[in-house]
Formats: structure tokens, sequence, C-alpha cells
């Protein structure tokens, strides 16, 4: 098992620098004042900390795509359930200071002249029920929609196409009031998590460093699932599903679990999310979405993890990079690298790495496999 | 007789003096004579009837009487001075009884004839002024002369204010325009304001009965208003009503749906429209192509350009910019997507996830360039005055827009089928679909032969664009609002299809329209969605699914 | 494994497959008794593959019975169940996991619990890796363990993939032209291969090559339009002047 973990080099390596970084960022924060050489400003904390949650989606996303083969254009829907399930506890912390002054009701609900909170509502008061259902909503829907999906033996494109009208159907059902998840607008205005403001360095530090350690943690899921023999199966199924099921596997079985831990870490990365960004609302379910995370993973190489995290981190720099100095080109810089990536780098950066390494090693046959 | 009631030449609404015109004045003479009314010679050159010296009183019961005489008297302008009694603008010389109408410019003109009567010095006028019981006979007399009136929308205008007047005062008027009456409309409407009256007057219960079934039988919201609003009649009647009420509820449930599956077709050709392009590439090349909700959009530009440029160029021309947009819409559209082919679809093929991914970003990049190039902000694009308005058919309202795309889709999907099935490109594409290999050992040029099957898929998105131009927003999120309907609607169909397109766009169409009034059009999508989800489990295929060797492989 | 050597193991009797109307396998019928090697002959399209899928249950028969050892029905089943149940399937094309190793592949085909909660292991055992070495042994393709399996040549990938079924283990072996592709020293060595299988192990074999068929000297069906035109020994086959006609020419 120790050498499953560590046996990645890129992986290990990754890992590494995410520690490193995150725990430099924070103490760079926290430790030296405003003015300082050494001193870290709080939004590249909180950027920092939108990052890691991100990768942390792309990794979920690499799991089933890289290693499954299922392309998945709808995590999104996860990741938005976790982060709704991690508002609806911040909402409920807000208790009666919201602008209406109710003692239980969120400002929404009094707005809409609710009287009562619904009952899915209830419980989201407790800070570790509320994380169990980030995990657990996210994990039964994969569940639910990847045991008919996979049962029915639909994979390829119609997937990929049903997984996008899932999180667009999620969208249009979040869009309504009465819904009861604040419509629109969504939850905001958080105030506090476990007693402390979330408005303090120490507390963006400690999400910070939280999503850190959540990474690291996928990664070490990630890379054991696939080095045991569940991975090697589960490539198997990528690359020849039918000859899998004359060898006597149930592929649906392997597609199932791989999903279902898929999106609970894209739960997990939503609900680490949301107190960064302070605000959750239905646009996170948009399709576009979806398939942005898709190409964080294309771009840095699908079917390695490393790349999953190198391709968020490195997308999203870009990304902040291009929305905030020249906002009308980035649509066109993000077009520009789905059809680059596609046509010009296929295993993507990682994914190049390992090929260059293993033909000086090997003098052998490509890693990818067909999409 | 009735060929020159229907050529009297009236315009709509109730006639006032000035348009009563001569042919008129002999109808109505000739009416009266038929009413065997002893019609008296119609004062010609400003001598004023009887009838019309008659209203000259101040006293009401007098005045009542008189409007009551004047109806029946043959009077030419009888309807127009019952009017102006009515709205205040008939006077009278107390001198010799005769009586004026005051025009909108304020000039005093001669009630029988109409004629500015000159001279008349107004200070010797008085107004004739009503109370409720000449309203009462101003009404009665104003409604048995519009059922009267050569033009057949007045009669019918005044059967339907007696319908819902249910004044049994107009029965006799009635019955005596009934006898004669043949434009089919008018009789019917005629008949249901009888039975109206009927129910509103004291009539025995046969008469009444037979009233509301006859009502029942008009079927729309104004005869069941009449009929639950009854009051004061036999536990008979009451329960007839009852039923009656019942029965329409049933029928406008069924217009209700009638009108739902027609919005339903409409939708559904709309989603034909925007998929049948994707079920071209997707369908028989196996290439997803996210930037063909891209192709519509630029469909839906070219024809907001052509418009533009006939409104500067050529404004006579304006009405017909769609029948130029739709060829230039279909080139553009084909060009970009043969472009697309040769620049990035072909390093694709075989990988159909890397292809979603490449022309997702694509789609990114044409929005993009499209915002930049118009602006982000909705652009108008024109009905020409063919596709505007409505028209009912049968209780149904059609409009003429939708019914266009209706029949577009319809030439559209012919047209394609019939490139595919007897053209030798078609020959060409559908064994290129079928055995690659083996086509190009035949000879055919299969790059070319890809290359020209996207371009064609590209420019029928073209045509789409066209038709939703007319119903939607052209703006440059167009294309995204239809992409995953129309996936929807070909994965739905079974791939490489056309009729399994054409079902499934009119069943999603249908489906979707018949599930709003009862979930609310956003939940009504979230189930359609989700039924589809459902259904793709049980058929992976599709509703028409290509069996054998070559789906394995 | 409750079949005895000589029992009835394989029963199809009336399978019929219709796709689009045309009849892939019309009201054929076939006994494979324990222990036997079949040849299994005929024309393109004469329903040789579809009988297979029909056996491995990917595809459901229109109508017909298909049974496997003691009354297991084939036709009610999916491809893992009949797997489970010891029929093991080389396809036409060699498929093997190409973007693993040679060894990862015939560890993935060694029998064992296949269930996904089972699978959350990391080093093989002992008497796996004793029987992986076996086999590679019997394939030759010891000294390739490392490689991606994509890497090797096409003969190698047929012979990987007989490993895997020998790796399986499977009570019948059903296996689509192996030797397509092969040199002749490499036919000669996969004829004597299947003979050595066959000791211990049921196998039908579909083949077109008819100097290797008659090398295997066993019992041969020849196929025509879905349905059995001839059986018997390879000689009493290839001497029925219908098989002449349709298959093997004049």
């Amino acid at each position: 098992m120790r050498t499953a973990l560590f046996s990645d080099r890129l992986v290990v390596a990754v890992a590494i620098i995410v520690a490193l970084v995150t725990f430099a960022i924070g103490i760079g924060n926290l430790a030296f004042p405003p003015g300082s050489v050494l001193h870290v400003p709080t939004y590249v904390v909180s950027l920092s900390g939108k990052y890691l949650c991100y990768a942390l989606l792309a990794l979920g996303i690499d799991l089933v795509w890289g290693y499954g083969g299922i392309l998945s254009l709808g995590h999104g829907v996860f990741f938005g359930l976790g982060g709704y399930a991690m508002g609806m506890h911040l909402m409920r912390l807000i208790g009666p200071r919201g602008v209406y002054g109710h003692a239980v009701l969120p400002d929404f609900m009094v707005f809409l002249n609710w009287k009562e909170l619904p009952w899915y509502w209830y419980g989201f008061d407790s800070f570790a029920f509320a994380m169990l259902m980030a995990m657990l909503v996210p994990g039964l829907l994969a569940f639910g929609f990847g045991f008919l999906a996979f049962r029915a033996r639909v994979s390829g494109v119609y997937l990929s196409i049903i997984t996008q009208a899932l999180t667009f159907a999620t969208m249009l059902a979040f869009f309504r009031n009465d819904m009861g998840f604040g419509g629109n607008n969504g939850l905001t205005d958080f105030r506090e998590l476990l007693g402390f403001s979330l408005r303090t360095d120490e507390m963006r530090v400690g999400l910070l460093w939280a999503s850190g350690v959540a990474v690291l943690l996928g990664l070490a899921v990630c890379r054991l699932m696939v080095a045991s023999r569940f991975g090697k199966v589960l490539l198997a199924v990528r690359d020849a599903e039918a000859r899998v099921r004359f060898l006597g596997y149930r592929p649906e079985s392997y597609k199932l679990v791989a999903l279902v831990v898929s999106a609970v870490m894209a739960g997990i990365a939503g609900a680490l999310y949301v107190p960064q960004v302070g605000i959750i609302n239905p646009s996170e379910f948009a399709p576009m979405n979806s398939i942005e995370a898709v190409i964080w993973v294309a771009v840095g190489g699908r079917g390695t993890l490393a790349g999953a995290v190198v391709g968020a981190v490195a997308v999203n720099l870009l990304k902040t990079f291009f929305t905030t100095r020249l906002p009308e080109i980035w649509l066109f810089a993000l077009g520009g690298l789905f059809i680059l990536v596609t046509l010009l780098i296929p295993r993507g950066i990682v994914g190049g790495i390992v090929t260059a390494e293993r033909r000086r090693a090997v003098g052998a046959a490509p890693i990818a496999g067909p999409a | 007789m009735v060929a020159r009631w229907g050529t009297a030449g009236h315009s709509p609404g109730v006639p006032s003096l000035c348009t009563a015109g001569r042919a008129v004045r002999r109808i109505v003479a000739t009416l009266a004579i038929l009413l065997g009314l002893a019609a008296p010679a119609a004062a010609q050159g400003g001598v004023q009837g009887e009838a019309i010296r008659a209203l000259a009183t101040t006293n009401f019961d007098e005045l009542a009487r008189a409007v009551e005489r004047l109806a029946l008297s043959g009077e030419p302008n009888a309807l127009g001075i019952v009017e102006a009694l009515r709205d205040g603008t008939l006077l009278f010389r107390q001198a010799d009884r005769a009586v004026f109408w005051r025009d909108a410019q304020g000039r005093m003109r001669d009630a029988a004839t109409g004629e500015v009567a000159e001279g008349v010095a107004p200070a010797a006028l008085r107004p004739l002024r009503v109370n409720n019981r000449v309203r009462r006979a101003i009404d009665a007399t104003i409604g048995a002369l519009s059922l009267s009136n050569p033009d057949p929308r007045v009669r019918l205008a005044a059967a339907e204010r007696v319908f819902r007047s249910r004044d049994p005062d107009a029965i006799p008027a009635l019955d005596a325009q009934l006898a004669r009456e043949t434009e089919a409309r008018v009789r019917h409407a005629m008949e249901a304001a009888r039975a109206a009256a009927v129910l509103g007057s004291a009539m025995a219960d046969d008469a009444k009965l037979a009233a509301v079934a006859l009502i029942a039988r008009r079927g729309d919201l104004e005869a069941r208003n009449l009929l639950a609003g009854l009051a004061g009649v036999s536990e008979a009647v009451a329960q007839a009503a009852a039923a009656g009420v019942a029965a329409i509820d049933r029928r406008q449930a069924m217009l209700r749906i009638v009108q739902d599956i027609y919005y339903g077709i409409s939708l559904g050709s709309v989603l034909l429209l925007a998929a049948i392009g994707l079920a071209v590439t997707f369908g028989t090349m196996g290439v997803i192509n996210m930037a063909h909700g891209e192709m519509v959009m630029l469909g839906a530009y070219t024809t907001f350009v052509v418009q533009e440029a006939m409104r500067r160029n050529a404004p006579w021309l304006l009405d017909w910019s769609l029948a130029f947009a739709v060829p230039l819409a279909f080139l553009v559209s084909a060009l970009a997507g043969a472009l697309v082919e040769r620049l990035i679809i072909r390093f694709l093929y075989g990988r159909p996830l890397e292809t979603l991914l490449a022309t997702f970003g694509l789609s990114l990049v044409l929005q993009q360039a499209v915002r930049t190039i118009f602006g982000p902000n909705n652009r108008e694009v024109g009905n020409p005055s063919w596709m505007s308005g409505a028209f009912e058919l049968g209780g149904v309202l059609v409009t003429w827009n939708r019914l266009w795309i209706i029949v577009f889709s319809m030439i559209v999907l012919f047209g394609l089928m019939l490139v595919l099935r007897r053209t030798a490109f078609g020959l060409a594409m559908r064994a290129v679909t079928q055995n690659r290999r083996m086509a190009g050992s035949m000879g055919i040029r299969t790059p070319w032969v890809d290359c020209m099957t996207f371009a064609l898929g590209s420019g029928v998105a073209g045509l789409a664009g066209v038709a939703l131009s007319q119903i939607d927003n052209v703006s440059p999120n167009l294309g995204q609002s239809y992409i995953i309907d129309s996936f929807m609607v070909v994965v739905f169909g079974g791939v490489g299809n056309l009729w399994g397109t054409l079902v499934a766009a009119m069943t999603l169409g249908i489906v979707n329209k018949l599930l709003e009034p009862i979930a609310g059009a956003v939940l009504g999508k979230i189930v359609v969605l989700l039924l589809l989800v459902l259904f793709i489990q049980r058929k992976p295929r599709g509703l028409f699914p290509l069996k054998g060797r070559a789906v394995e492989s | 494994m409750t079949t005895q050597q000589g029992d009835t193991l394989l029963y199809l009797d009336g399978v019929t497959v219709t796709f689009d109307g045309f009849r892939a396998l019309n009201t054929l019928s076939l006994v494979l008794t324990a222990g036997e090697m079949r040849a299994v002959i005929g024309p393109n399209g004469a329903g040789k593959t579809t009988m297979m899928d029909v056996i491995t249950g990917r595809t459901r028969p229109d109508a017909g019975k298909a049974i496997f050892g003691d009354g297991h029905d084939l036709t009610r089943l999916d491809e893992p169940a009949i797997a489970a149940l010891g029929i093991g399937r080389k396809f036409q094309k060699p498929t093997v996991f190409e973007t693993q190793t040679v060894e990862d592949n015939v560890l993935l085909a060694l029998e064992g619990d296949r269930r996904a909660r089972r699978a959350f292991r990391f080093a093989s055992t002992l008497p796996e890796r004793e029987r992986i070495d076996q086999i590679l042994e019997t394939v030759h393709l010891s000294n390739h363990r490392e490689r991606l399996a994509g890497g090797l040549s096409h003969g190698q990938k047929q012979w990987l993939e007989i490993g895997m079924l020998l790796a399986q283990d499977p009570e019948l072996l059903l296996v689509d032209e192996p030797v397509a592709g092969m040199t002749d020293a490499e036919t000669e060595e996969t004829s004597q291969l299947l003979v050595e299988i066959n000791r211990s192990h049921s196998i039908l074999v579909v083949e077109h090559d008819i100097a290797f068929v008659r090398a295997l000297g066993v019992k041969v069906t020849c196929l025509h339009e879905g349905s059995v035109l001839a059986e018997g020994s390879i000689d009493h086959v290839s001497a029925n002047p219908r098989v002449i006609e349709v298959y093997l020419g004049r």
C-alpha cells in the first residue's frame, strides 16, 4: 500500500508543492505584517483557496474520465450541491443577525413570507450534519444516476450529454424560489463558521489550509484507488469495456464506485469553496462551469492525477489574469485553449511529461488510451 | 337581396349619420315594406317626417314612445338619430319641432338627411334630455335597429350584445331578423342571443330548456358564465344549466389541449429545425458538434444583417428579406461548417469526446466573436407582414409566424431527405457512413464527403437560425439555449434516422407544452429532461435504433 | 464444475437471431460434449460470430434454447454472469488492455472474486505470481511481462489473449480465428497449444484456415446462412457437395 501511494513520482511532487505553497501562503499572510516584503495579501489567500477547491473538483473528474473513460459534463452538480449544503449551514448560523432579524428563518424566506423552516433545512444548524450532507447528497445523486445509466450501458457521448442535461435541469430547479434555496440570488451574507467570523485573516488561512489538506487527501485516495486492482479494472473498462465483461467483471459496479467517490470529492470541494467566496447560487450548476472543469483536466493531462491539480491551477491563474486585465479576450483564450489542447497536446501538460519519460525508459506505447 | 346587402359598403362598427348613404336608405325602405309597415313617404329635401318630429318633446314618456315609434318608422337615419339622442347631441327647435344633430365640429346637421343645416341659430335650439325610461327605449331601439343592419358585422355585434344583456325585449326583433337571416355566423349568434333572452324572460320552462341546450352548444366561456350565473329559474332548468356548464367545461378543456398541442407542434418544429442539422453531423458522422448552436446563431445574425441592409438600401423589399436571408444564412453557416471541418474536426475523427471539447471551445470563440462585432445586446429582427398576426381556427388561436415555421421546418426536413436519398452526394454520404474504407476504395473522395456533410449539417443549422430570428431574441447566446434540447432530440430519436428526429422533436415539443399548464414552464422542462434521462436508460439507442453489425463497430 | 467427461456441456437448439429482418442465425442447433474440441467453419455471414455472441450473452436470441452445463439458461444471463459460469472468449480481433502491462493483463484475467468491493488490493499474492509466470511461459511472453500490451506485435497479442483465457481457466473456451495474421510457424504452435489446452478444457474454435482445422483433427461443424450445413470429420465435411458449393469452392 505504501508503494502504491508513493510510487507515482509526479503525484508525490505535486502533493509536496501543494503542501509547501499552501503553508507558505498562510504563514506569509499571518506572520508578516502588511508592508513587509514577505507579506501575502489576504485576497491571494482566498484566491489560492478557491484554486485548491477547483483542483479537488478536477481530481474527481480525472478519476472518472482519465481512468474510467466517463466524460462527465455535469460534475458542477455535485460541486454545487456540496456548496449548497455548506451554504445552508452558514445561513443557519446567521441566526437573528439577518436583515429581517428573524430568529430561525433566513432572510430570503422571510422575504417570501414563509412562516416556518422547510423540513429539508432541519439539522443544517449542525456543522457535522451539514458536512455529512455535503458528501451524502452528491454521493447519493451519483449513485442513483450512475446505477441507472451504467446498468443501461449508456456510455460515451450519450452519457456526457445526459450529465449535461442533469446539471442543466438542476440549475433550472434551483432558480425557482419555491425550491427553498434562495432562488436566483442563492445563499449569501454569511457571517461565521465554527464560531469564527469568516472575515478574519485567520479564518481565511484556516480555510485555505483545510482546502490544501483536502487536496492532499484527495490525491492520496485517488492514487490508492488507481494503483489497486480496482484501478487496473477501471482502466481496462476505459479501454475495452466489452472485453472486461467477458472476463466476468461487471464494469457498471466499478464505474459506479468511481463516480460516487468522484462526486463525494466534488461535494467536499464545493463545501470548502462556498465560505471562501462567500456565495453560492444556481449559476454554479451552469453546464458551462462543468465543461470548464473538464478542460482543466484536459490541459493538465487526464489519467495522471497530478495533471488535474496542475491544470486546475494553471487555467484558473490564466482566467484570473485575463478576466482582470483583458476581460474581452478571456472567452477567446479559453475557447482557443480547448481547441489547441485537444488538437496539439491531447495528453495535456503532465501527460506529455509522463509519455516522454516512459519513452526514455522503455521505448514503448502510449499511456493515454482512447478518449 | 342578400347580395345587395353585402355590397352596401359599410365601414366596420356602428354607422353614424355620415356613413348612412343612399343605398342604405333604399334598403331600409325596402325592409320597412317587407315588414309590412306603413312607411310614410320619406321626407325628401329637408322636410322631416312625423316620426322624427315626434322626438321634439320635453316629456320623457312621450319621448320614450317617440323613440320606439321611430324604430318602426323606417326612417333611414333612425339608428344615427337614436344614437345621437343617447350621446346627448340631439337638439330640437321649439318653434317648428325640427330636430337637429350636432356633429363633432359643432355644426348643426339636419337629423333626417345628415346635411349641414345652414343658418340655424344655436340659441333657438334646446337639447333633448333623457331619463332611465328613455334610455331603456334607446337601448332596445339601437339593439333592434342594429339587428336589422345591412352590415353582417354590425348584426353580429348586436346579437352578441343581446346575448350578454339577456334582454327579453329583444326577442321580437330577433325573431323578425331570424326569419330572414341567411348569414350562418350571424344566424348562430342570433339564435344564441334569442336563447339568452328567453332565459332572461318569464317564458315557460320548455322554452327555457331548449334555450339552455342551445347555449350549451355554443360552448364558449360567455355561454358558460351565462349558464353558471342563471338565477331564479325552476329546478329542471337549473339542472339542465349545470349539465350545460359541465359540457362546456369539457369542451373548453379539450380546446385547451388542442391549443397546447398546437403550441407543442410549434415548439417541436423549432426543436426539429435546431436538431436536424445535428442529426446529420452527429447521426451520420458521429461528430459531436457543440458549436452547432453557434451555427444556428450565425444564421440568425445573417438574417439580421440582410434585413438591416435592405432597410437601408431597398426598403421596398423589406417584406421579402427572408427570401434572401434563407439562402444566405445557409451559405454562411455551411461555409463556417466547412472551415471548421477542415481546420479542427478532421483531426479528431474517431475521438468523439475530444471533438466535443474542441467544438465547445469553438462555440466560445464564435460567441465572443459575435459579441465583439454586434455587441452583447439582443438584436431586433422584424417579422414581415405576412408572418405577423394571428387567426382563429375552431377556437384555437393560430399565429402566422408559428405556422410558417412549422411549414418551413417540414420543407427543410423533406428537402434534406430528398438530398440524402435522391442525389449523388447523398448516396456518397450514406456510403461513407456505412463503410468508409469500402467507399474510399470505390473512388469516393471521403475527406471531401466529410467536409460537405459537415457543411450541409451546419447550413441546415443556419436555416434554423433564420426561423429562430422570427420568434426569439437574436443574441450571442441564442445557440446555447438550444444546444442541449437539440442533442436530446437526436439522442431520443435515435442516431442516423431523420424520421426519428421528427418524431422525437414533435413528442418533446408536445409533451413539454402539455406539461406546462400542470407543472409550470420551468418544472415542465425539468420533468421532460428527467423523463428523457429515464428513457435513455431503457432504450440507450433512442426510439429508432440501428441494429446489427454496423452498431458494434 | 460438475460436468463429467462425455456429458453435454453446451446445448443450442433452434436458436434464431434476426437483425432488421436479416436472419443471422436460423434455427441453429449444436451440441458440444464436455472435453470436446469443435471447429466451426463457414463462409462470411454464416453466423459464426453471432453464435458466439449468443453463447456469451452479448446477443439475445429471438427464439431457441441455449443451455450450458447442468441447466444454466444462457439466454437469461448477461456477459459477466456467463463468464463466471466458466465460458471464456477470445475475439476475432485481438482485444487486450493496451495501456496496461502484459503481466497486468493476465492478472486481470486470473480467476478470483470479480466484485468491485473486493478489488481494493495492491500487491498480487505469491500463488497469483506463480500462476502468471506459468502462463506467460506457456504463451512465450515471459520476456515481455513489463511491456505495455499495446506495444506487442499482432501475433503476440493473439497469444496474450490466449494466455488471458488460460488465466481465466474457463470450462469452455470460445476461440474466434486464433491464427488470423499469424506466420506458419506461429499457426503450428497455436494448434499445438489448443490441443494442449483441450486436455483440461472444452473448446469451440472458429477458423477459416482449413489446414489449421485439419491439423487440429477434431469434429467440424460447417455453418451456412445461420444454420448447420454439415457436421462430422473434416474429410466428411469437406466432401459434402453443398459445403464445397457454398464455402470451399471448386
